[in-house]
């Protein structure tokens, strides 16, 4: 028997009377990091209307435990410019020993998206980037919009684009 | 000791949808996903540890009063008092128990209590139109709330958006996350709605609008509505170990 999975639709505009923001809550052990950037519609502007989610490891590599929740939801002010602050997730150990470089799963809601889209941030001068097997699917002139650009001590930018020549890579699984 | 040959079921990943079953992210009908939809193909992935899990909320996070959403102030919101309840289960018919339900809706004069509205509507002081809950161990829910307003909205030449209540689910993964509406049946604005044309498949569509229900109706107290929700279900691939 297979049942079909109910269908999609926009979160539209008005979503924080329903979706509680929340701080990434972490225990304090491992680098702070802040990120920090703007979703960019296919004319290049600000969508304020945007709600970001993500789902990490703590430093350790772990998903979830009572100690760490290890998901965040943060929204877009008026130039669609979001931020939030948490702990850097460590390399994770995947089935048969592989790893994965350190990065963070994203979905992204907003009015105008039917479906949300999911993608990843990963960090730069990462030695583990280059054998991620995630990374390596993405075409080499795209991978750079998934890696988040140093701004300051313990600080980055990334940016969401969601449509046009510097698309941010999404993901489908 | 003979070696023996073992059958199991390896857990590797969440189904792709049915065709036709989800939207497309361009439906030129709707005006605001001409800029926001992705021009070029999803890379497609294998899920790995970070899609297979997701977030746990603990029932101790949300209070019973937050699934009632006509007792959040100090009056009774004006409109028609609803029920709505239903089930949350997997693809494969397995409920999914524990999981967070958020809601928002339009009051019933259909305009929301958000400063971003500008709809010249009334503003109900006895609703905010915001709801959550965790499903119980069958994956069941239940709100109280009033039944929403269709509104106008900018899409097109007299466009009004069928009265309908925002739902959001996480399901047990990263990758069964779901937002979606829930409409209501009998409602002449359904057919001309460009977010609930974007669903190809008719019957997909509508499995949207929930069902007016007797079981549910409380007498003497409010109407009952029926919307079940299902999530993607596993892939399950028998293998030889």
């Amino acid at each position: 028997m297979r049942l079909a999975a109910t269908p999609s639709q926009t979160v539209g505009p008005f979503f924080a009377i329903g979706m509680h923001t929340v701080d990434i809550a972490f225990e304090p052990a491992g680098e702070r990091l802040t990120i920090q950037g703007r979703v960019l519609d296919g004319d290049g502007n600000g969508v304020n209307d945007a709600v970001i989610e993500t789902w990490q490891t703590d430093s350790a590599g772990r998903y979830a435990d009572r100690s760490s929740r290890g998901w965040g939801r943060v929204v877009t002010d008026a130039s669609g410019t979001f931020r939030f602050s948490t702990t850097k997730p460590g390399r994770l150990m995947g089935v048969g020993d592989v790893v994965h470089a350190p990065h963070i799963a994203v979905a992204i809601f907003a009015r105008g998206l039917l479906k949300h889209l999911f993608t990843r941030i990963y960090f730069p001068d990462e030695p583990s980037n280059a054998t991620d097997h995630i990374l390596a699917l993405v075409p080499d002139d795209r991978r750079t919009t998934l890696i988040a650009r140093p701004s300051g001590p313990n600080r980055f930018e990334w940016n969401i684009v969601l449509q046009g020549k510097d698309e941010t890579a999404f993901f489908e699984f | 000791m003979d070696r023996q040959l073992r059958t199991k079921v390896a857990f590797s990943g969440y189904r792709r949808p049915l065709a036709g079953t989800q939207p497309d992210y361009l439906h030129p009908s709707y005006v605001s996903s001409r800029k926001r939809a992705p021009s070029k193909s999803l890379i497609a992935i294998p899920a790995t540890l970070t899609e297979l899990t997701g977030p746990r909320f603990a029932s101790e996070e949300v209070t019973t009063g937050e699934s009632d959403l006509t007792r959040q102030h100090g009056g009774a919101p004006l409109g028609e008092r609803i029920i709505v309840n239903g089930q949350v289960v997997d693809e494969d018919g397995r409920p999914v128990g524990g999981t967070l339900i958020e809601i928002w809706q339009a009051n019933a004069a259909g305009r929301y209590a958000h400063e971003s509205d500008q709809h010249d509507a009334p503003l109900d002081p006895n609703f905010s139109g915001g709801g959550r809950l965790i499903t119980n161990g069958d994956g069941r829910y239940s709100f109280t709330t009033i039944k929403p307003g269709a509104y106008p909205w900018g899409n097109h030449d007299n466009a009004w958006r069928p009265a309908h209540i925002h739902f959001s689910i996480f399901g047990p993964a990263f990758a069964t996350r779901l937002v979606t509406q829930m409409y209501f049946p009998g409602d002449p604005l359904l057919a001309a709605d460009p977010l609930w044309n974007s669903i190809a498949d008719e019957n997909a569509r509508s499995r949207l609008v929930s069902a007016f229900d007797w079981e549910t109706t409380s007498p003497g107290y409010a109407l009952g509505y029926c919307f079940n929700i299902v999530l993607r279900g596993r892939e399950q691939t028998p293998m030889e170990e």
